[in-house]
């Protein structure tokens, strides 16, 4: 072993975010490096390729200021690590886990590395519980499960943060009194947007039960990088060693994976799609992988990561590569928002994967799925019904084609639209799901059951008094 | 016992490091190591493999997290290729992709998966019910069976006689109870005296070597319809599952894990999610096989590795699988082996292509991906074994293009190797139509090759089949007009092609796996549902040819009977499936003579 702290002067070239030393030895793969520039301001890097005399370092406070000969740098021998501590609740951190707030570095905390380490397959407890938003069109047609990655696919200038504030508000379990502890990361986000989920935060009296890792638009790009990790790194103690329930948001997955671009494009590498590194996909799963329930552990990570599309285009690699992990996706629509739809969750491509085994008779309602399963085949008819009639005109599509038009609108306006300090019980939602579908005939209702139909069409239930 | 997979170099040669760059590691003094040598990396002995030579420097891909790695560590060589450990025990078992057991990693390093970790694959101290199968003085050649054990509830393990080994038996162990291990068997061959245990090891990337390959003619079933009766694979095939991120490719391999007629399935989860892993762990065990009687899980073996792992590992955890796969088919066994998701495979390629600093063809993905992928999907196959049986080994991989976009190259490499294609359709994705399989995108090669077995069911099967296409071809056609002028406007006959078409859609193509009864339909009742629809179809269009209307052929009470029959009559029951037939016979005859 070597004693940590090997320093050395100057660096042979600085490229972008990255610096290169030589004549270096003894250095390791992914080390924590500390670079003190000319005047001597401390900044952290970590080893990204090294060989018997040179290594090639990417600085996360940026590279400005730093010169050829003036520029110090010593490798620490460890991997990045950051605190964790139950105390860091209620504190704000920037994106390597240093005090932002103003108060000091928290005492007694253990020191992890950020990088966490793969959680086993087999000691992994699959997430079933079912956890209520109050948010219709997630918890009745794309539920959210404790312990599930379920990111929120937006675009600029929609309301994703106020969605995820929202969620991070009203979830609750329907048969337990726990609440979630909230681990925030933000990268690369405007000051005002940070500055929401605090109010947000502040107001619902949550906010000593969340901790911030803040890594704003103004603050180095590559820091970006470790923000995230670092957050979760708290959050996986908070749940493991504490069993504390954890909602982990993370905003903007966008501003990441353009650091991570930068980093590639400095060090010259093959890019894949777009001019994002091939391994993006991996990197990706390195941080949404870092959620879900452990066996015999009371705790869990719930992870919504919120993206922006770039141009609006699912297809991009970010949302592309995400979706390909996550445990689904909540896709906002600039249509629906356009029409003054509040949330404008798109009934189609948002999707929960966990929702399966985490609904039904015994978790929500017995008729939970197939009602699910009906509105989105009836809401998919809606689409290419729409699209007819906007050739032929609405007067010209049969009378069943019309009530599907009629259906539609109903869905959109009283299942999807609500308030967003409204929180709808499970009931109320499925109630709402009815009462939309009761405008199309009996016999177009094949995918929920005889039974269902007697039970819920027939009669109206009468209205509870829950909304 | 002795083995002639070993390569080339003295294990006990050590290099050095000189280089790190994530997963890949490059050494000096490293003149005596093999092309793909194991090696053991650095002080914590990683595991690694040797992917390239060159003037005593070797460059090693390595199968954990290298972080903390530096140059000047040692590397060394273990003397032999990257193997898999074969015998009893393996079923019911999940392994990472270099088969090591998921369940002692947990048991030694926790829920975390930490480093250096190298638990033997199979339970040493676990006995095994022997039954010898020779005699002293047999002469055995490979593939030659000397013993059998009841691995699982389901499965008998034969022991064969391991390529490369053979000769006059001079002892055979009696029946009892013996590790795996433990030396079972004495041979006096050509080679000198050698020891047979249960347990051998063999190569990964090595093909395991076969007497013959055979020609298909049996469908592997799946329970699936629209796989069964419209886009079949045989046993022996190979079938690929192109599909955006949220289409089904899971859920349709699980699906297949669960339901299809093979005797052993391998299932790898390469690169995919580690919950995926998880609820096969779950469920696998509480579902019984509709076949043996017995849980699911006695006849299947997991290896996971998921998106979070690292990413060497991914690469090989393909051959890992298919090892495996080739060891029970060896047994006369017909072997079913999913692989989600072959992409993640052919990326993790592509990455470490990249750290080689090799040319990339398109897309960045190496120029040698087409001959992989070539090479994986060949082993594949229906054969006659070494000890003259039948086994086969049928893949299906899963595939995730970027963007949900066919033309990328694992696809358009893919569809050169595979003969089956099931492409799931974004739109009926999102309809929440599942299975998504496209019945206009997809395809079968096999087609041709199996149906003589459907027909020993039912004679008449490819006409029912090519009736329904046919109407769902058509419908396609329709739509189009239908678009520009209206539904409307088309003649009766033809807004009942649609009609039907829909019913088609409705009540056989869309399969529900969480239905408990539609999640598996045997092939008995595909059979009645094809004439039922086909019956409802003939008749219908006479009904209107008689002069009766759509609005006639909507109220019909038989109607919602079909619609609902996959998920309301038992599978079994062929009683309640022919009396639906007559049901819908009569109501359309009697619908028939109102007009006539
Ligand atoms: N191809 C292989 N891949 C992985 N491990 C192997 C391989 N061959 C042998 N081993 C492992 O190496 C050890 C020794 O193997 P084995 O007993 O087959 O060697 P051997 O040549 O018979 O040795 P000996 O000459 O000492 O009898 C065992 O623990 C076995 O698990
Ligand atoms: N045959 C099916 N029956 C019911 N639901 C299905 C079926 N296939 C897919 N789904 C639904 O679609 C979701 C995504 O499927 P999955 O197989 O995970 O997609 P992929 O692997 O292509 O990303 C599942 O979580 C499930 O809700
Ligand atoms: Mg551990
Ligand atoms: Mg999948």
């Amino acid at each position: 072993m070597r004693v940590s702290g090997l320093e050395y002067r100057g660096v042979s070239q600085v490229d972008g975010p990255l610096v290169f030393v030589q004549g270096i030895s003894g250095v390791g793969y992914d080390e924590l490096v500390e670079i003190v520039t000319p005047s001597g301001e401390e900044r952290l890097g970590q080893v990204l390729d090294v060989s018997e005399t040179a290594a090639v370092v990417q600085v996360f406070g940026g590279t400005d200021g730093l010169s050829n000969a003036g520029t110090r740098v010593r490798f620490l021998a460890e991997p990045m690590r950051v605190p964790v501590s139950k105390r860091m609740l209620g504190r704000v951190f920037d994106g390597l886990g240093r005090p932002k707030d103003g108060l000091p570095q928290v005492i007694g905390g253990d020191l992890r590395d950020v990088q966490g380490k793969p959680i086993n397959p087999y000691a992994r407890e699959y997430p079933r519980d079912f956890i209520q938003t109050g948010i219709t069109s997630i918890d009745l047609m794309n539920t959210l499960v404790r312990g599930q990655k379920l990111p929120i696919f937006s675009g600029n200038g929609l309301p994703h943060n106020r969605i995820a504030a929202q969620i991070a508000r009203q979830a609750k379990l329907l048969r337990e009194d726990v609440s979630f502890s909230i681990v925030f990361a933000a990268m690369g986000v405007k000051y005002d947007v940070a500055q929401f989920f605090v109010d947000s935060f502040v107001q619902s009296g949550v906010i000593s039960n969340v901790a911030m890792f803040l890594s704003l638009a103004d603050d180095p790009s590559v820091e970006r990088l470790i923000t995230p990790r670092s957050a979760l790194t708290l959050a996986e103690h908070l749940a493991f060693d504490e069993g504390m329930h954890v909602l982990v948001i993370i905003t903007d997955m966008t501003n990441y994976c353009e650091s991570l671009r930068e980093i590639a494009t400095a060090r010259g590498e093959i890019p894949s799609r777009k001019g994002y590194p091939g391994y993006l996909y991996s990197d990706l799963a390195s941080l949404y992988e870092r959620a879900g329930r452990l066996q015999g552990v009371e705790g869990s990570i719930t992870q919504m990561p919120i993206l922006t599309m770039p141009s609006d285009d699912i297809s991009h690699p970010i949302p592309d590569l995400t979706g390909y992990i996550t445990e689904g996706q909540i896709v906002l629509d600039r249509d629906l928002h356009q029409r003054g739809v509040y949330p404008p969750v798109a009934g189609l491509p948002s999707l929960s994967r966990l929702m399966k085994d985490g609904i039904g008779k015994g978790r929500t309602r017995d008729d939970h799925p197939h009602v699910a399963s009906q509105l989105f085949a009836a809401y998919s008819r809606v689409k290419s019904i729409r699209a007819l009639a906007s050739v032929i005109g609405e007067e010209e599509l049969s009378p069943t084609d019309k009530l599907y038009i009629e259906f539609g609108k109903k869905f959109e306006q009283t299942v999807v639209t609500q308030g967003e300090f409204e929180n709808r019980s499970i009931e109320r939602s499925l109630e709402l799901g009815w009462e939309a579908l009761r405008i199309l005939p009996r016999a177009e209702l094949y995918r929920v059951s005889e039974e269902e139909l007697a039970k819920y069409f027939d009669q109206p239930a009468p209205k509870e008094a829950q909304a | 016992m002795s083995d002639p997979q070993r390569t080339s170099s003295t294990p006990a040669s050590v290099g050095e490091i000189v280089r790190v760059n994530g997963p890949i590691v490059h050494a000096r003094n490293m003149a005596e190591a093999g092309m793909l040598e194991v090696v053991e990396v650095g002080e914590l002995r990683l595991i690694g493999e040797v992917i390239r030579l060159h003037d005593g420097m070797a460059t090693v891909q390595v199968y954990e997290n290298t972080s903390g790695l530096r140059p000047g560590e040692p590397i060394y060589c273990t003397g032999r290729p990257l193997s898999v450990k074969l015998g009893p025990g393996l079923l019911g078992n999940i392994y990472d992709g270099i088969q090591r057991p998921l369940e002692r990693i947990r048991a030694t390093s926790g829920a975390m998966i930490d480093r250096g970790e190298k638990p033997e694959p199979l339970d040493e101290a676990k006995t095994w019910p022997f039954v010898p199968a020779c005699a002293v003085g047999d002469d055995l050649v490979p593939g030659k069976l000397f013993g059998r054990v009841q691995e699982t509830g389901s499965v008998e393990h034969r022991l064969l006689v391991p390529p490369g080994f053979g000769g006059k038996v001079t002892e055979i162990a009696a029946a009892g109870d013996y590790r795996g291990d433990e030396i079972v068997c004495r041979l006096d061959g050509p080679d000198g005296k050698q020891e047979l245990s249960m347990c051998h090891h063999w190569p990964v990337r090595k093909p395991r070597p076969v007497s013959q390959r055979l020609a298909m003619g049996e469908p592997l079933t799946t329970g699936l319809r629209v796989i069964d009766t419209f886009f079949p694979i045989a046993k022996g095939g190979a079938a690929a599952i192109p599909g955006g991120f949220g289409t089904g490719k899971t859920m349709t391999q699980q699906s297949l894990a669960k339901w299809a007629e093979a005797q052993i399935i391998v299932y790898i989860g390469c690169g995919e999610r580690g919950n995926e892993m998880t609820d096969v762990l779950k469920e696998f065990p509480e579902l019984v096989d509709p076949r043996s009687g017995r849980s699911l899980m006695e006849r299947t073996i997991l290896i996971a590795n998921t998106s979070n792992m690292p990413v060497a590992a991914r690469e090989v955890s393909i051959y890992t699988g298919i090892t495996l796969a080739e060891y029970y088919r060896d047994m006369g066994y017909d072997v079913a082996i999913m692989a989600d998701s072959t992409s993640r495979w052919a990326e993790a390629l592509r990455e470490l292509s990249g750290r080689l600093e090799e040319m990339p063809a398109d897309e960045g993905f190496p120029a040698y991906l087409p001959s992989r992928l070539a090479s994986f999907y060949e082993r594949a196959g229906m054969v006659r074994t070494l000890s003259g049986e039948r086994g086969s080994v049928s893949v299906i991989g899963a595939v995730s293009p970027p963007g949900g976009d066919f033309s990328e190259p694992v696809t358009q490499h893919t569809r050169r190797f595979i003969r089956c294609f099931w492409a799931l359709d974004r739109q009926l994705a999102n309809a929440r139509h599942y299975p998504a399989i496209s019945w206009l995108d997809s395809y079968s090669e096999y087609l041709s090759e199996i149906a003589a077995w459907w027909e020993s069911h039912d004679a008449q099967w490819h006409d029912l089949r090519d009736t329904l296409m046919n109407i769902l071809q058509e419908e396609v056609g329709l739509q189009r007009i239908a678009k520009l002028v209206g539904p409307d406007a088309l003649p009766d006959y033809q807004r009942l092609t649609l009609e039907v078409a829909e019913l088609i859609k409705n009540a056989f193509l869309q399969q529900n796996s969480f239905d408990e009864i539609d999640m598996y339909c045997p092939p008995t009742k595909q059979i009645w549902m094809l004439r039922i629809l086909v019956r409802f179809a003939e008749r219908a269009r006479r009904v209107i040819q008689a002069g009766g209307t759509l609005p006639d052929i909507r109220g019909m009470k038989a109607m919602t009977r079909i619609v609902r029959m996959k998920s309301t009559i038992p599978n079994d029951d062929t009683a309640a499936m022919q009396a639906l037939y007559d049901e819908v016979d009569g109501e359309l005859e009697q619908l028939e003579r109102r007009f006539a």
